[in-house]
């Protein structure tokens, strides 16, 4: 079993083909930058891309990836991707900052399919991010600006 | 329970263990019986516990407070940097521990370490702006020895020394500098000359690694042959292990050890995948024969009978009784809290090692390092000495992450001695474990009869609490619970600010076997929401306008009255609102931080719907002003979530949430457009990490009310909406 992370080709055969992408990452791969937060689609946390579609990496077994290309947080390197994470810090959107990982993934896949989203399109694709310490409006703020910028 | 003797936390020999009453939250009081030295430690060598320079002049503050995401390394950072006159991009910030006399929090008397009850910038403020400038005057003395120049000719600033034409960095005089006498009283900068206090750098310090995946917490922990550890846990609180087969849990592949703990029985593999799956595969048979088996149902109907009968007294103004009895007419109410989770979003851990030596390290989101590091100790069976405590930033923690008893770190180390100590573990905590692990807000009922008279004046206010204490059953109770009254219970009602002249506040605290802790802004998560939706109720009653009845009632209190002027003012409070709109108001203090909101709603049939939140604070000095609105926002979408629809439940015993499906925090399409206004202000600065979650809830009430006539007093709104 072998998948594409960040280009990079990872012979994974020796896993258990039912362990869910986010534990091969983070305890195989050693990529801790996709979060744990609640192992059931729930929280968005975990957040990557898979051919750049958001994807809850937890519920994602290894055997589905396939020649999927997984893009994670440390692999983020596109346009898009640097307005993001410029909006993200200039607008201090991160309080402890262990969602902001899949917060920006979510945000980076919904600014490369719309390119000026609006405030419902922003809750539309969002909403499965959970913030405990609610940085929503600055998440919100920082997606604006963002596409701002882009333009 | 590991057995837990106060008198071994003591940190030094010249302590002493009072019990003062600190802010109304953290009861514990250490105070120092001898001050030898000036507040805030000033006789350290601030090289040796809050700075280090390096060579190329990169300056890293020491943090005696943890960051569970509040922004206090932010904070010290800008305290340290000021005085130091360094710039913040030059500063990093990491976790101090296993030094009392130098990170004890001083609004506890500063003899042992721990972030709690919004004291990190109260500690902090003369302490880290005193080490800065400290260290800077050394730094002055070692170039003008260097360079054989008076001291007050060589300017510290921007992280460069100069004296005419010479000029070197900080960096390179760091050695010769952390050799001088440590110098005492140094002058501090007045305000006037403050770059970084009180105004807005462009990011946060840790914004970047937060940005790009690289902030490592303790989950991240990645040591050479690290193994990790799931526990299963009993689904009862206060079950203990019976019997367990382990063999299927070994069968699983990559799972290494099953362990029994004091706790329960750890599965122990190289993968965190497989120590879930070997979990779900392991066999606990559970002795229930002192576990909690009531259920909220059965709670709620105990909590309703209590409420009937009469309390401890928390607070006794005038007599309430007679003025009720001659009261024209009553209002009585009666409002029930649920549990609440606090569902940080990276669920409890921990990491340990045991070097060959002997000596431990422990990795984790540390709240109370020195309490944890006696604990693990305890276990471990080495002196506290021989282990090193490394304090993580966290992924949340909103009051989880202190524990009396040191949960996950007890656990981890369980662990790591169970399997003989032969390779690192990471205790990990699933999402169920951490949602159903207990440590919750407390349930509570609070019964309310309030008297007016014929004039529509306040005649007696009688206010009964009943809920679990947090403080009882903890090594720390003798000095907590005094008459039978621990103030996290009814602090914001004992203690309110409003002029009521017959006021009795009681407390009955309940005992049952859900583990209870602090919750962001701990009793006044309730307390606020019992008084200022009453104070609203009273107004509705008279005709007056709800600010009008509370500026009346605060004539004494001008922080209060300041920040619901401010509040009022900018929610445009005076004009009509848009049609469909409707405005509620509160206003209330904690830990010291004063906090009005005025909120305005729409309603759709029964969904509320929140549209904006006005917000007035008074912190004192905002080291931070953007950090104080992340806060206030923070607190707000935070206390918002818990109103709206948070609630922890139990059948006989078993809690019924597991997971984010069923327990419910606030989403980012219920998330009211905030705006904060910071009072202008010359006092000390107070914390904001907690305050801005009191007021929330009764506001929000308060508008609720205005729409449709319903007083919503079951919480969460989603079941207090439809009942």
């Amino acid at each position: 079993m072998r998948i594409t992370v960040n280009g990079e080709v990872r012979d994974l055969s020796a896993l258990d083909p039912d362990m869910p992408l986010l534990w091969a990452l983070r305890d195989v791969v050693g990529l801790t930058g996709t979060k744990y937060g609640c192992g059931v689609a729930q929280c968005g946390a975990c957040t990557v891309h898979v051919d750049g579609v958001a994807t809850r990496a937890c519920q994602t077994p290894l055997s589905s990836v396939g020649n999927g290309q997984v893009i994670t947080i440390e692999g983020l390197n596109t346009p898009v991707a640097r307005a993001v994470q410029d909006a993200w810090t200039t607008l201090a959107v991160a309080q402890c900052g262990y969602c902001q990982s899949g917060q920006i993934m979510s945000a980076v896949a919904l600014l490369s399919e719309n390119k000026r989203p609006s405030d419902a399109d922003i809750d539309a694709a969002m909403t499965g991010n959970l913030c405990r310490c609610a940085t929503y409006n600055r998440v919100r703020a920082a997606i604006h600006q963002a596409a701002r910028s882009l333009a | 329970m590991i057995p837990l003797n106060p008198q071994t936390l003591r940190p030094s020999r010249r302590s002493l263990l009072t019990g003062a009453l600190i802010g109304g939250v953290f009861v514990l009081g250490f105070q120092p019986k001898a001050q030898a030295q000036a507040p805030g430690g000033t006789a350290l060598n601030p090289f040796q516990a809050y700075l280090r320079i390096a060579p190329d002049g990169r300056v890293t503050v020491i943090s005696a407070h943890f960051d569970m995401g509040q922004g206090i390394y932010h904070g010290l950072a800008t305290l340290a940097a000021e005085e130091l006159s360094v710039p913040l991009s030059q500063v990093s910030v990491e976790g101090g521990a296993s030094n009392p006399r130098a990170y004890g929090n001083l609004t506890a008397g500063g003899a042992f370490q721990f972030t709690g009850g919004s004291s990190g910038i109260p500690s902090s403020w003369e302490r880290y702006r005193r080490a800065g400038a400290t260290a800077r005057e050394m730094l002055r003395s070692a170039a003008a020895a260097a360079w054989n120049v008076p001291v007050s000719e060589v300017l510290a600033e921007n992280g460069q020394l100069t004296a005419g034409s010479r000029r070197a960095g900080y960096g390179d005089m760091i050695a010769a500098a952390a050799r001088l006498p440590v110098p005492s009283n140094v002058a501090l900068k007045p305000a006037s000359q403050w770059t970084l206090i009180g105004k807005t750098p462009p990011e946060r310090i840790d914004s970047r690694d937060k940005t790009n995946g690289s902030q490592n917490y303790t989950l991240d922990m990645r040591l050479p042959g690290m193994l990790i550890a799931v526990v299963a846990h009993p689904p009862r609180f206060g079950a203990t292990v019976q019997s367990f087969d382990a063999a299927k849990a070994r069968a699983v592949r990559g799972v290494v050890d099953v362990v029994q703990i004091p706790r329960g029985v750890a599965v122990v593999a190289d993968t965190t995948w497989a120590a879930i799956k070997g979990r779900e595969a392991l066999t606990v048979t559970w002795n229930e024969a002192r576990a909690e088996k009531r259920g909220s149902a059965d709670l709620r109907k105990a909590y309703l009978e209590a409420a009937e009968r009469a309390g401890a007294p928390a607070a006794n103004r005038g007599d309430a009784d007679a003025a009720l009895g001659r009261a024209a007419r009553l209002i009585e109410a009666t409002y029930e809290f649920p549990y609440l989770a606090h569902a940080a979003i990276e669920p409890l851990g921990a990491v340990v090692r045991r070097a060959r030596d002997g000596t431990i390290e422990i990795w984790g989101g540390h709240q109370m390092p020195d309490i944890y590091q006696t604990i693990a100790s305890q276990i471990a069976g080495v002196t506290p000495d021989q282990i090193k405590m490394h304090v993580m930033k966290s992924g949340g923690g909103f009051g989880r992450r202190a524990v009396l008893d040191g949960d996950v770190v007890a656990e981890a180390v369980s662990v790591a001695k169970a399997i003989n100590w032969r390779a690192p573990v990471k205790l990990t905590w699933t999402r169920e474990d951490d949602m159903t692990g207990g440590r919750y807000r407390p349930m509570y009922v609070h019964k309310m009869r309030v008297g007016l008279d014929a004039q529509g004046r306040i005649s007696g206010w009688h206010q009964r609490i009943v809920g679990q204490s947090i403080m009882s059953n903890t090594p720390f109770e003798g000095f907590a619970v005094r008459n039978g009254v621990d103030a996290t219970s009814v602090e914001g009602a004992s203690d309110t600010p409003y002029q009521i002249a017959d006021l009795r506040v009681e407390v009955t605290n309940t005992s049952v076997g859900v583990p209870v802790l602090w919750w962001r802004a701990v009793g006044h998560t309730h307390t606020a929401y019992a008084v200022e939706t009453m104070i609203d109720e009273i107004a509705s009653a008279t005709g007056k306008d709800p600010v009008q009845l509370r500026r009346e009632l605060l004539a004494e209190n001008a922080r209060e009255r300041a920040v619901l002027d401010l509040a009022a003012d900018k929610a445009g409070w005076t004009t009509e609102p848009a049609p469909g709109r409707f405005r509620g108001v509160a206003v209330h203090q904690s830990f010291k931080t004063y906090v009005a909101l005025v909120v305005e709603i729409s309603m759709s049939g029964q969904d509320v719907r929140v549209e904006r939140v006005v917000a007035a604070v008074d912190c004192g000095i905002a080291i931070n002003p953007d950090n104080v609105v992340a806060q206030i926002e923070g607190g707000i979408g935070f206390g918002l979530g818990a109103i709206l629809g948070e609630e922890l439940t139990l059948t006989d015993g078993v809690v019924d949430q597991k997971n984010y499906d069923s327990y419910t925090p606030l989403r980012i399409d219920r998330m009211p457009k905030v705006e904060v206004h910071i009072l202008p202000s010359t006092a000390s600065p107070t914390g904001v990490g907690e305050p801005g979650t009191p007021p929330i809830g009764p506001a929000l009430a308060n508008a609720v009310a205005k729409a449709t006539g319903r007083r919503v007093r079951l919480l969460p709104f989603a079941k207090g909406m439809t009942s």
